[in-house]
């Protein structure tokens, strides 16, 4: 596929994120009302974020310090002096007539957020951020306006609830790599518990410039500027972008176009087609004519709130993935899968392999266990039926000989589904640990009662004792297969 | 009771308070004013003569029981209509909001009404405030109560004239760039526009937002000092109202100040000022010198570009504050989709260009609004357009720097500068209204406190052989209003200016 970079590719991709980020806030950026998700329309609401006449805005500090905390995580710089700037536009939903937004002094820039792909597709990359704003969310508009026929809905609940913009520079050079940044930044919002980023309800929204870089003798030739919008999942900006891709170059192929001659577009993707569309044009360019809102006093920062809000940080995604590399010697694959689970996900794993003494063990047993269940059923880990304890005390059974390994699994499926310790596990499925004495007196009787076998091994057929180990099963299910091997072939060395 | 109504809110306050008279025979006194006043006058958009008595009943009622009477004890203030109230319509003045009812009170409102004040009426405005004449009401017209042939005033002349006909004793204006001041000048009260942020702006609709300011208007200083004590403080819900504590006005407001240092403006005296104006201002001026205050000439020379300033900056905020009148949630809305659609006069041009959502928009805000507020609206757009906005609003908010520099400057030497309020006094009506520059030309002493953000105060100083009031602006320092209340008073110890009325 010619999405991907690689060295046979006609082109080079440039692709700039802007993500769009509900603040997990009680209330809105300048009011007091709720931002809770999915209320009856137009509920959630007061004089302040309908704009009605003579109300004023108050800014909500909460919002500004989970903005700082994302800032400062994005290694972005944060000024001392930020203000706040209205975005005038006309539209239904925008009930003030303007936006509160931050135009030329955000309060945060010139950041950075590491991408690496576990599986070595493409090198570990620092993908600047330009900039993270505040700004308010517009309402919701359910309509047909283009039509002109039905009516228009408006929903003024969403008006108003904190949004931090954060944008990156054009420095992504793939779709699967743009997938891997938002993944990261999805991660890390989750980390630091600064937003839901649940994208269905729209907390988390993401548009992407791209364009292509198309070599030449005379230089780069460079694609016209696409603004790609309407993707609900991390997979769709992934195939949009791919498609998109494509689509730019067989344009330009077509019509020779570049950056030159047409101006910044704006395409919407269609999940169902699996295609971008274009989207209507404004009769003219925009004209935001931003200034500084009268109504609210400038933000100063102080570089000690700065700091405590970088030591408030904790550990973060990059961080954690090397210690668990480090401390547990687990693979860079591994600690992936592990850290992108998020943060109770860590502690969980952490506690198993606390608790059963092994960290690689203890990772196989997550990792493949337990999120097989949590992606087949969709359930968090909060919820997982067998607490880190109860299976660090199942592993450390099995690294002990305590619990059969031949039958660990099954005892996770009863631990699973039953709700059950490890001991209670045991003892639902009758598994005891053989004495020595027992499991010798046990393997005595085998060899007596099958002396071809033993006959044969002592030829020198030594795979020929594998079929002891079924016999000894049928004998007692509790019985370790290597051990059965172990003593089985010290009794025939010590036949005469 | 004969004669109610020609006592001073400092009186009335005592009577009511001892229980000599009852809010409710004060009010009814009051209302024998309007019914002799406001059909000549329009003072008044909404006047409820039954609500009002219903207030002061049950104010009378409480405080028979036992109640703290509170700070105003009962007394009736007019609000400017362009400060929200539950209980009126709250119409600024224009017809895009002619029917709106606010679901809340202004701050102001509600501490009035905390303190037991009555809101006595919605008076009338330009329409937003814009404007220096209240000719720019879409609504009304109001008259100048000492010769209805001529202006109030404004934008807030229906609250000054609401006092100066006696009608009401205390009224609550606005001023964004002389609304109160200029008004009170031609009707012959006081007004003072305070420090921005002095009074919560929450609840007073927005016309240009770092510059509007609510204050009191009335006869004397002392009504101004008991006005200014009740809606002064900060608002958690106004994140521009200064935290500073509210000095006790009223307390101090008969002190005298001695050595008072006064600057006196050169420009201000410059060929343009009325020679009666002129007069009466030097007058005023030898009064002060009479009662030990030393006077100093200064110069301003930023203020010079104030009203160039002012006419940037208001216009720039007023275009966005002005954008929510849309016609889609609430106010006129001037023609639905279907009707457009239908109309055979449309040109097939216009309504290929233009989705029905713009033409709403258009149609709405072209009805809704009137001339002057159109004209400032795209003044401020013109101006905030890409590749204008840092020839005109930035370069205009540094000199706006400029002018507050050199203001708090001449505030290290002085105490007070002091000047006419308006070049002339009140004008014809319509003699100005085909005429915006001149109009605006009105505001020429009076901008510069609001780009500074500082206190003004103005007084009656005289009367023109035509019998018009003249105003004396007195300005002081941020948050220095207790400065200028006492200062006015002193001036209106010793002088007899602020209690004459207009001839019945």
């Amino acid at each position: 596929m010619s999405s991907d970079r690689s060295d046979s590719s006609p082109y080079v991709i440039v692709i700039g994120l802007e993500v769009h980020v509900q603040l997990k806030t009680v209330s809105k950026l300048f009011c007091g009302c709720s931002t809770q998700f999915g209320a009856e329309p137009n509920t959630q609401t007061c004089p302040v974020c309908l704009g009605l006449p003579g109300s004023l805005p108050v800014m909500n500090r909460r919002a500004f310090e989970l903005a700082l905390r994302t800032a400062v995580a994005l290694n972005c710089r944060i000024p001392e002096f930020t203000k706040w700037d209205r975005k005038n536009y006309f539209y239904p939903d925008l009930p003030k007539g303007y936006q509160i937004s931050q135009y030329d002094l955000p309060m945060s820039h010139s950041g950075w957020l590491e991408i690496a792909d576990p599986k070595g597709e493409f090198p570990a990359r620092r993908i600047r951020i330009l900039r993270a704003h505040l700004e308010e969310d517009a309402g919701k508009s359910l309509h047909d306006e283009a039509a002109g026929k039905a009516d228009s809905r408006i929903d003024l609940n969403r008006t108003g609830t904190p949004l931090l913009e954060i944008v990156s520079e054009p420095d992504l050079r793939s779709p699967r790599e743009a997938r891997a940044y938002l993944n990261e930044l999805k991660l890390l919002l989750e980390y630091l518990e600064v937003s839901d980023c649940n994208m269905q309800e729209g907390s988390l929204r993401v548009d992407a410039n791209i364009n292509l870089h198309i070599p030449g003798s005379a230089g780069p030739t460079a694609t016209p500027i696409v603004e790609v919008k309407n993707m609900n999942s991390f997979r769709a900006v992934e195939r949009a972008l791919a498609y998109e891709a494509e689509r730019q170059f067989a344009v330009w192929r077509e019509t020779g176009r570049t950056i030159a001659d047409v101006p910044k577009s704006t395409r919407g993707w269609d999940d169902q087609r699996q295609a971008t569309f274009a989207q209507r044009q404004k009769e003219e360019s925009s004209d935001y004519r931003y200034f500084p809102d009268p109504d609210l006093v400038p933000v100063t920062v102080s570089s000690a709130v700065v700091e405590a809000a970088r030591a408030a940080l904790g550990e973060l995604p990059a961080a954690t993935r090397q210690r668990l590399e480090s401390t547990y010697r687990l693979s860079a694959y591994d600690a992936d899968v592990i850290v992108n689970q998020g943060r109770r996900f860590i502690a969980y794993f952490e506690q198993v392999a606390g608790r059963c003494g092994d960290g690689k063990l203890a990772c196989n047993w997550v990792t493949q266990e337990v999120l097989r269940i949590l992606n087949s059923d969709g359930g968090t880990i909060d919820r997982f039926p067998i607490g880190a304890d109860g299976l660090g005390e199942l592993i450390q059974g099995v690294r002990g000989g305590q619990v059969p390994s031949s039958r660990s699994k099954e005892l996770f499926g009863v631990m699973f589904s039953e709700g059950l310790t490890v001991t209670e596990a045991l003892r639902k499925l009758g598994i005891q640990s053989l004495a020595a004495d027992e499991l010798e007196q046990l393997c005595r009787q085998l060899l007596a009662e099958n002396p071809r076998i033993v006959a044969d091994v002592k030829s020198g057929k030594a795979q020929a004792a594998g079929a002891l180990v079924g016999l000894a099963k049928k004998k007692n299910a509790n019985v370790n297969p290597a051990d059965v091997r172990e003593t089985c072939a010290r009794l025939i060395a010590e036949m005469p | 009771m004969a004669g109610i109504a020609q006592l001073d809110a400092i009186q009335l306050r005592q009577m009511l308070r001892s229980g000599q008279i009852s809010s409710l025979e004060l009010i009814d006194a009051l209302l024998e004013q309007y019914a002799a006043w406001e059909p000549r006058v329009g003072a008044f958009l909404n006047f409820r003569p039954d609500q009002a008595r219903d207030q002061a009943r049950e104010l009378d009622r409480r405080r028979a029981a036992g109640a703290d009477p509170g700070l105003l004890a009962g007394l009736p203030v007019s609000i400017k209509d362009i400060l929200c109230t539950v209980d009126y319509p709250t119409t600024c003045g224009s017809r895009i909001l002619r029917d709106y009812r606010s679901p809340f009170d202004a701050t102001v409102v509600a501490r009035i009404r905390r303190a037991g004040g009555i809101v006595f009426g919605k008076t009338n405005l330009d329409e937003f405030a814009m404007g220096s004449s209240t000719e720019n009401s879409a609504l009304a017209v109001t008259r100048n109560p000492w010769n209805v042939a001529h202006v109030p005033g404004g934008s807030s002349g229906g609250a000054a004239a609401s006092v100066s006909a006696g009608i009401c004793p205390l009224a609550i204006g606005t001023d964004t760039g002389g609304s109160i001041r200029q008004p009170a000048a031609f009707c012959g009260i006081s007004g003072l526009k305070p420090t921005y942020g002095r009074v919560s702006r929450f609840g007073l609709v927005a016309f240009a937002s770092s510059l509007d300011q609510a204050g009191p208007m009335a006869r004397s200083v002392q009504e101004l000092a008991l006005l200014l004590q009740t809606i002064a403080g900060h608002d958690p819900r106004d994140a521009t109202s200064a935290p500073n504590d509210v000095p006790n006005y009223s307390a101090s407001v008969d002190e005298p100040l001695p050595g008072l240092r006064i600057g006196v403006v050169r420009d201000h005296f410059d060929a343009g000022l009325d020679p009666e104006v002129d007069a009466a201002v030097r007058d005023a001026i030898r009064v002060f010198q009479s009662l030990g205050a030393k006077v100093h000439e200064i110069e301003l020379p930023n203020s010079r570009r104030a009203i160039a300033t002012y006419y940037v900056i208001a216009p720039c905020e007023a275009s966005s504050n002005l954008a929510r009148y849309d016609g889609v949630h609430y106010g006129h809305r001037s023609s639905d989709r279907s009707r457009d659609d239908e109309s055979p006069h449309e040109s097939t041009r216009e309504s290929t260009r233009e989705s029905p959502l713009a033409r709403l928009y258009c149609r709405s805000r072209a009805a809704g609004l009137g001339n002057e507020v159109k004209r400032r609206i795209m003044l401020g757009t013109y101006a905030l357009s890409s590749g204008y906005y840092e020839a005109y609003y930035l370069q205009a908010m540094r000199v706006r720097r400029l002018i507050r520099d050199e203001l708090l400057a001449a505030f290290q030497t002085v105490d007070l500068i002091v000047g006419p309020t308006t070049p002339a006094p009140a004008y014809r009506l319509g003699d100005k209204s085909n005429d915006p520059l001149s109009m605006y030309l009105e505001d020429l002493y009076t901008v510069s406190a609001n780009l500074a953000g500082m206190p003004a105060l103005s007084i009656p100083c005289g009367l023109s052989r035509g019998g018009l009031p003249i105003g004396l602006q007195m300005q002081a320092a941020p948050f220095a209003e207790e400065l200028l209340l006492r200062a006015g008073a002193m001036y209106q110890g010793a002088t007899d200016w602020h209690p004459r009325r207009p001839a019945a």
